[in-house]
């Protein structure tokens, strides 16, 4: 059981979502600030592309040997003092995780930001049986004030606006001036940081994600720019690191080549502000840092993906480069997709995660522009697997049945080249009288999604096929 | 079943192997040992002061500030004047680094603190492990010398680095990091710090100060 | 024309023309324009009997009908020198995709490989093999270009075509805001999702409207009928042509979704 999708409703969600003023606004800022910035960083850097194509490799050769550096990984774990915990699914993440959290007898538990942990739904878990969960990456904080899903993987809060973050801090920081100015965004994050500062010092677990497992010395890495991530994890006794299994590389110099793509691709930064590399708990002679460390590594459906057409997707280092890029995200924005994983890696991972017959929509409602594959830090082909999924529907049936006869009847006429000219030679001499008048259709009956946004153009009438035949082959004859 | 059995069992169903080859372990024992350093940067490929300088700007770009002394003796003089500047109060807290503890403090009139911070420090002073020219990048180490809880709690984080300890890229501290702790071993933790912290979150603006320093200074000392 | 004269090709090839499905029902001047252009380029032109190279089905995931249908390409343009199409997604489909459809039949996918080999979209047809530089054609006023997704991405169709539009006489090109985004067509994305493709439309067509040119021209048919559909719904005087027509100086045709003036009596 993961958290509840609205993904086979995606059409339902797109449409309040285009309809939804204040988050087109929003979604302005998505088009605007991370394009440019990806493609200067990428610009400033010669051997960029070699990076992207080192780190597909890395990736690559780490998925046909994860067995192995998941057992080197582990051993290294164990050697510095750490613990880890393996979990099939996220049921057994989240009992994993409220064990640990019991045995330290915590009431606060701060979190750094995690998609994986968005996937097993830790927080309303933790909820459920006393514990306070408390997200501290900004976006974060403020989508879990709202009861919301990250609606995008590296700016979870990218579908507010500065207006609507203010009146969620003024109903929810009672304890505060009512009268406070809170026009401007810095009065928001200096708000958020005194708040969350006191919980950062309260808190008795600390979760992280990880952006990388290094097998080479058992360190998990993560990456941030706020430093949210290390106050969790530094202050509290316990810190529990939440990754899944294909966040593993060889060494810390494979490490090293994805980081050098990964901000680059997601925000244009030459390096995000906080890498940070945790091997165990605090030695000895510390003076600080968690005296208890705890990996929990998900498999949660991944490890049927490798060795099939998806093993590819398993790359992905969730730099958000393919939502920034993709024209349907920036229609729609995050939370139409229906779960955890938005635009082009969520059409191609959330149906093998949730299953393709709640997530068909997804690899469906894509252009095939192919954008996102043209930025992707680590060559993922999103718009080949898009397909691959549209395959498996077909071959299971779950396509449309409308589409599926559509298909059928147009591929019965494609087959056959004579019937086909006769046909469409009669067909568009009708359409081409129907539309003479005007030069194209504002209605017809067949292309109604067509016509509901734009005119048809009619035909111009003779078909190219037998005004050929007609000039030059009865010309020749 | 246990979990870990499942999951390694289903793993190796998946990739169609055993676990046991003998040619598998080879390669990847092989690429733990080696550690092969893939695509390194041409930018950051440059010494002495061209990589002094390097390291400048990337810090610059960052949006940190930095300054350099010519000794560790003029690093206490410094990181007063620096505080002045900005209308800070003439504290500061800073771990058993003896790099640091060497220092003339007493020249200045900074009331210095010692250990860890609990979060209610402005300003805070660390000696880096080292430097990255190729990003402006600080690379810090735990440990009592240097309290990892300095490098995030307080508003302003001063950091002090040698300049022969500014490497043209991350794979050279790797390196030295090997040396000094052994081969797959790691401290606790290793900060790698670009920059001041920051956050987009709110529509998208940069704002400086996150949770962690609002502000970065680092010194390079020319020893 | 120029022709800078390239080593390795045939002085006169023998280009099979690959009309496109859209080409050959909605717009043949469109076609009959990329005959005169390879003409003029010294290429014999022929038009084997065809329907469609099968991108609707792949995309619906059906590949049954797709290897069937490129099958039928693959044996029709057996024996060309070249295959040309005035569009970089069906070109790109015979060039990227047909050999992926064959990857457990060693036989069909060598000739799709070879077919993928001499497949080409056809302005980079004119200046990458043929060594075009320039056309004989004019046009009044500025123009706009599109950049169609798959012939930029798939093929690298970027230059070429903006290279032989600045040999245009009259003509100018601006460049409009995002021409390389999406217009939010996708084949039967447009119809299947046609909320979300109308609003990425709408976006396109004010980066259109934005760039202040009264022609719009791209090189994919199917882009050129959702953008023009949309000016026209919208009011916006804007001439959408395949740019092939500019190139081959056959604008007399009106242009897409604009009917023929009537006679004069």
């Amino acid at each position: 059981m993961t958290v509840h999708s609205t993904s086979p409703q995606f059409k339902q969600n797109a449409a309040r979502a285009l309809n939804d003023d204040q988050l087109q606004k929003a979604l302005g800022n998505v088009k605007q600030g991370f394009i440019d910035k990806r493609q200067m960083a990428a610009a400033k850097l010669p051997e960029f592309e070699a990076l992207r194509d080192a780190a597909r490799d890395i990736k690559n050769h780490t998925l046909e040997h994860l067995d192995l550096y998941l057992e080197a990984y582990e051993e290294k774990v164990r050697s510095s003092g750490g613990h880890v915990h393996f979990a099939r699914n996220a049921d057994e993440a989240r009992d994993i995780i409220l064990g640990i959290c019991r045995d330290a007898g915590a009431k606060t538990v701060t979190k750094g930001k995690s998609m994986i942990s968005e996937e097993i739904g830790i927080n309303h878990h933790l909820e459920a049986n006393g514990i306070r969960p408390v997200e501290t990456d900004l976006g974060e904080y403020i989508i879990q004030l709202r009861g919301e899903l990250p609606s995008h993987i590296i700016a979870p809060a990218v579908h507010l606006n500065a207006t609507q973050v203010e009146e969620d801090f003024r109903r929810v920081h009672t304890h505060l001036d009512a009268k406070r100015d809170l026009s401007e965004p810095v009065q928001l994050l200096t708000e958020a940081r005194a708040v969350l500062r006191e919980r950062f010092l309260a808190a008795d677990v600390g979760i992280t994600g990880a952006n990388f497992l290094v097998a080479e010395t058992g360190t998990s890495i993560i990456v941030t720019n706020e430093g949210n991530g290390d106050l969790t994890q530094i202050l509290p006794k316990t810190h529990i690191v939440l990754a899944s299994i294909e966040k593993l590389v060889p060494t810390l110099e494979d490490a090293s080549q994805l980081l050098r793509v990964l901000a680059r691709s997601a925000t244009g930064q030459e390096m995000s502000v906080y890498t940070t590399f945790s091997t165990g708990p605090r030695r000895s002679a510390d003076a600080d840092g968690p005296e208890n460390y705890h990996v929990v590594i998900l498999d949660n459906g991944r490890s049927s993906m490798l060795g099939t057409s998806f093993e590819e997707m398993l790359r992905c280092i969730r730099c958000g480069a393919c939502m920034n890029h993709c024209p349907v995200y920036h229609a729609v924005g995050g939370h139409a997709y229906g779960w955890v994983y938005p635009g082009p890696m969520g059409a191609v991972l959330t149906p093998s995660l949730i299953g393709v017959d709640k997530a068909g929509h997804l690899p469906n409602a894509s252009t095939f522009c192919g954008r996102c594959e043209s930025v992707c830090p680590v060559r993922i082909p999103l718009p080949k697997l898009m397909r691959h999924w549209r395959e498996r529907e077909f071959e299971r049936h779950l396509t449309p049945a409308t589409v599926r006869s559509g298909l059928q009847l147009w591929g019965f006429f494609a087959r056959r080249p004579a019937l086909y000219r006769f046909a469409t030679r009669a067909a568009m001499g009708v359409l081409a009288l129907a539309g003479r008048q005007r030069g194209r259709f504002a209605w017809l009956p067949m292309a109604r999604g067509w016509t509901k946004y734009r005119d048809f153009p009619a035909p111009q009438g003779e078909t190219f096929q037998a005004r050929w035949k007609r000039e030059r082959q009865g010309a020749r004859a | 079943m246990s979990a870990r059995d499942d999951i390694f069992a289903n793993i190796r169903r998946s990739l169609g192997v055993k676990g046991s080859e003998t040619i598998r372990r080879q390669i990847v024992a092989d690429r733990l040992e080696r550690a092969p350093k893939g695509v390194i940067p041409k930018r950051g490929q440059v010494s002495g002061e061209d990589r002094i300088a390097l390291f400048k700007t990337m810090v610059e770009t960052a949006l940190a500030t930095v300054t350099e002394v010519a000794s560790p003796a003029e690093v206490p003089q410094s990181i007063a004047l620096f505080l002045r500047n900005h209308n800070l109060p003439a504290t500061l807290r800073m771990g058993e680094d003896p790099r640091l503890q060497a220092m003339p403090w007493s020249e200045t009139a900074l009331e210095i603190a010692q250990g860890p911070s609990e979060g209610r420090d402005l300003n805070a002073v660390s000696h880096a492990f080292g430097g990255v020219a190729e990003s402006g990048t600080l690379a810090m180490v735990s440990g009592p010398e240097n309290p990892s809880t300095l490098n995030f709690l307080p508003d302003n984080h001063i950091v002090v680095v040698s300049g022969k300890d500014i490497a043209g890229d991350y794979e050279s501290v790797w390196n030295r990091v090997r040396f000094a702790y052994g081969k797959g071993t790691m401290p606790r933790t290793v900060n790698w710090i670009t920059g001041p912290s920051r956050s987009g979150d709110i529509e998208q603006t940069l704002l400086l100060g996150a949770h962690g320093p609002r502000r970065l200074h680092v010194v390079v000392v020319r020893d | 024309m120029s022709v800078l004269p390239l080593q390795g090709r045939p002085a006169n090839p023998r280009v099979g023309l690959f009309v496109t499905c859209l080409v050959d029902l909605m717009r043949p001047s469109v076609g009959f324009a990329a005959v005169k252009l390879l003409e003029d380029a010294g290429c014999i032109v022929d038009v084997p009997v065809q329907t469609c190279c099968g991108q609707p089905a792949y995309n619906s995931g059906d590949r049954g009908t797709t290897r069937d249908l490129a099958m039928q390409v693959i044996d029709a343009f057996h024996g060309y020198d070249y295959v040309v199409a005035p569009s970089g997604s069906c070109a790109g489909t015979i060039r990227v995709h047909y050999p992926e459809l064959f990857e457990e039949d060693p036989n069909w996918r060598a000739k799709a490989d070879a077919l993928a080999a001499r497949t080409y979209e056809l302005t980079s047809f004119l200046v990458d093999v043929l060594g075009v530089t320039r056309v004989d054609a004019s046009f009044d006023g500025p123009v706009t270009y599109h950049d169609s997704c798959s012939g930029l991405r798939e093929l690298g169709v970027q230059t070429q075509p903006r290279r032989l539009l600045g040999s245009v006489e009259g003509l100018s090109l601006v460049e409009m805001k995002d021409s390389d985004v999406c217009c939010g067509f996708g084949g039967t994305f447009a119809v299947k999702y046609s909320d979300i493709s109308g609003a990425i439309v709408d976006a396109k067509a004010r980066n259109v409207e934005e760039a202040h040119a009264p022609t719009l021209l791209a090189g994919d048919l199917g882009c050129l009928m959702n953008m023009a559909g949309k000016l026209t719904r919208d009011g916006r005087p804007i001439q959408v042509r395949h740019v092939a027509e500019v190139l081959a100086g056959m604008t007399d045709e009106p242009p897409i979704g604009v009917a023929k003036a009537p006679a004069v009596k």
